[in-house]
């Protein structure tokens, strides 16, 4: 326990720097994968052929392996390669899922009633979309992209295999050393990241509950 | 539209209207419906469930769309209306009111009228008539979200919202329905003074008796997709019909022996 404490002490400057890499891993990542996932799960509740398509294409992503799908994606042209951006590519892949399903869900699961009453009110689609459905749907989005961000930042500590910083340099470093207390290093600041940013974005998604 | 001078148009018209559910069984809900609805009048649509009353009530906003004769509304057929300019001009009420939760009493009341792009000088007045028309304090009540009220609140707001763009036609299902008898005894009063007061055409859906009575100025009975009877509410428990005797006893409605 102590030795932990020296180490990280020691390597306080290092380990900031880790948590800074780390946080911008996922930032990038949930931004890009929030902008491609949420008008995605809008364009797919009145095109059930795309949905079914979008819904199994993110599920693929999700039961890759993670290790794996950071080694498919190196060899690739434009998005592949050594560092941050194979990294965030392969961290958007997996955020989609949980968003887009969460999106679609929340815009399809609002009581009829509403639903007709915009209807006969002579609503256009795209006033029910933007006046009704999405404002109903906004706790559940923000709960998908709750769940997306804590996968993010679990699976971005291997993000450090193929160079792109962050926390899992500590944990890849620990495991060839041999070291608990390089690993806990890596992992004790990614566990407290997941858990505030549960905290934190559960508190926005009580919030904004509109049932 | 200038209305012929001989005969007043009537707000509603269905011409042998007949609507079936497209499927692989096609399901023939409503058969040779004719009945013209004169400008102002309160028909109750009565019916027990299954008659195709709720059904008759959605082809008139197009909600479902007949599948033969003809219906019109104000003279055009609900097929040449454009759609969103026939439902802004239509006001709608249902059981469960439909009332969109995220948003204050004042914000539901006042979308058709906003998304009609009223001034907000007018809008604002608009929204103090007719919460006064149903009966609630403007003032009190226009910050209020929907789950801040009683099931009888959230149905007056419902028919202030129906009637905030100030439609010629009113279609309400059951909109006392879910309500316990006090509070429905109550709205009930208010509804008919409303309708005094704004001489609106009402179509009125109900499996009640009493009710149909009570607010109609014509009691139409559907039985089994078919218009079984339509006549006053005075009128209506003299008919010797068998579909509307037997409606009456079903009922449970004591009255005295026909003379």
């Amino acid at each position: 326990m102590s030795d932990l404490w020296l180490f990280f002490t020691t390597h306080r400057q290092e380990i900031l720097e880790a948590i800074r890499q780390h946080l911008l891993l996922v930032g990038i990542s949930m931004a890009i994968a929030i902008a491609i996932s949420v008008p995605l799960g809008i364009v797919i509740v009145a095109r059930p052929r795309l949905r079914a398509l979008a819904l199994a294409v993110a599920n693929i992503f999700q039961t890759i392996p993670s290790l794996a799908l950071f080694g498919f994606l190196i060899p690739l042209p434009l998005i592949g390669g050594i560092g941050a951006r194979t990294a965030i590519v392969a961290l958007v892949l997996y955020a989609l899922l949980p968003i887009l399903r969460n999106t679609y869900v929340g815009l399809t699961s609002i009581d009829p009633a509403i639903l007709e009453a915009a209807e006969a009110m002579g609503m256009t689609e795209s006033q029910v979309m933007f006046r009704v459905r999405l404002p109903l749907a906004k706790s559940f989005i923000l709960a998908g992209i709750r769940t997306a961000t804590i996968i993010t930042i679990g699976i971005g500590t291997i993000a450090a295999a193929i160079g792109a910083g962050g926390l899992g340099t500590f944990i890849f470093r620990g495991v060839a050393m041999v070291s608990n207390v390089v690993i806990l290093a890596g992992a004790i600041p990614a566990a407290i990241l997941a858990l505030l940013a549960d905290y934190l974005l559960g508190f926005l998604e009580r919030h904004w509950q509109v049932r | 539209m200038p209305e012929p001078a001989s005969t007043a148009m009537p707000a509603i018209e269905f011409r042998n209207v007949g609507y079936v559910i497209p499927a692989k069984e096609p399901r023939s809900i409503l058969n040779g419906i004719s009945l013209r609805i004169a400008d102002g009048e309160v028909i109750a649509i009565l019916g027990r469930s299954g008659s195709g009353k709720t059904s008759l009530l959605k082809l008139i906003n197009r909600i479902h769309r007949f599948t033969s004769g003809d219906l019109l509304v104000t003279g055009k057929s609900v097929s040449d209306w454009d759609l969103i300019q026939l439902r802004r001009g239509i006001g709608y009420v249902i059981q469960e009111t439909g009332l969109f939760p995220h948003l204050t009493v004042r914000e539901n009341v006042s979308l058709v009228p906003e998304l009609e792009r009223w001034p907000e000088d007018r809008a604002h007045q608009r929204f103090h008539e007719v919460m006064a028309l149903v009966g609630l304090n403007a003032d009190e009540f226009a910050k209020r979200f929907p789950r801040e009220l009683s099931g009888g609140q959230r149905q007056r707001v419902g028919v202030a919202r129906a009637l905030a763009a100030d439609p010629r036609i009113l279609l309400m299902d059951e909109p006392f329905g879910a309500l316990d008898p006090v509070t429905r005894a109550e709205l009930q009063q208010a509804f008919l003074n409303l309708a005094r007061r704004v001489s609106k055409t009402i179509v009125l859906v109900t499996h009640d008796l009493r009710e149909a009575l009570l607010l109609g100025t014509r009691v139409v009975l559907l039985n089994a997709g078919h218009v079984a009877a339509s006549a006053s509410p005075g009128d209506f428990l003299k008919l010797d019909q068998p579909a509307v005797r037997e409606f009456i006893a079903a009922s449970e409605l004591r009255v005295g022996q026909p003379a």
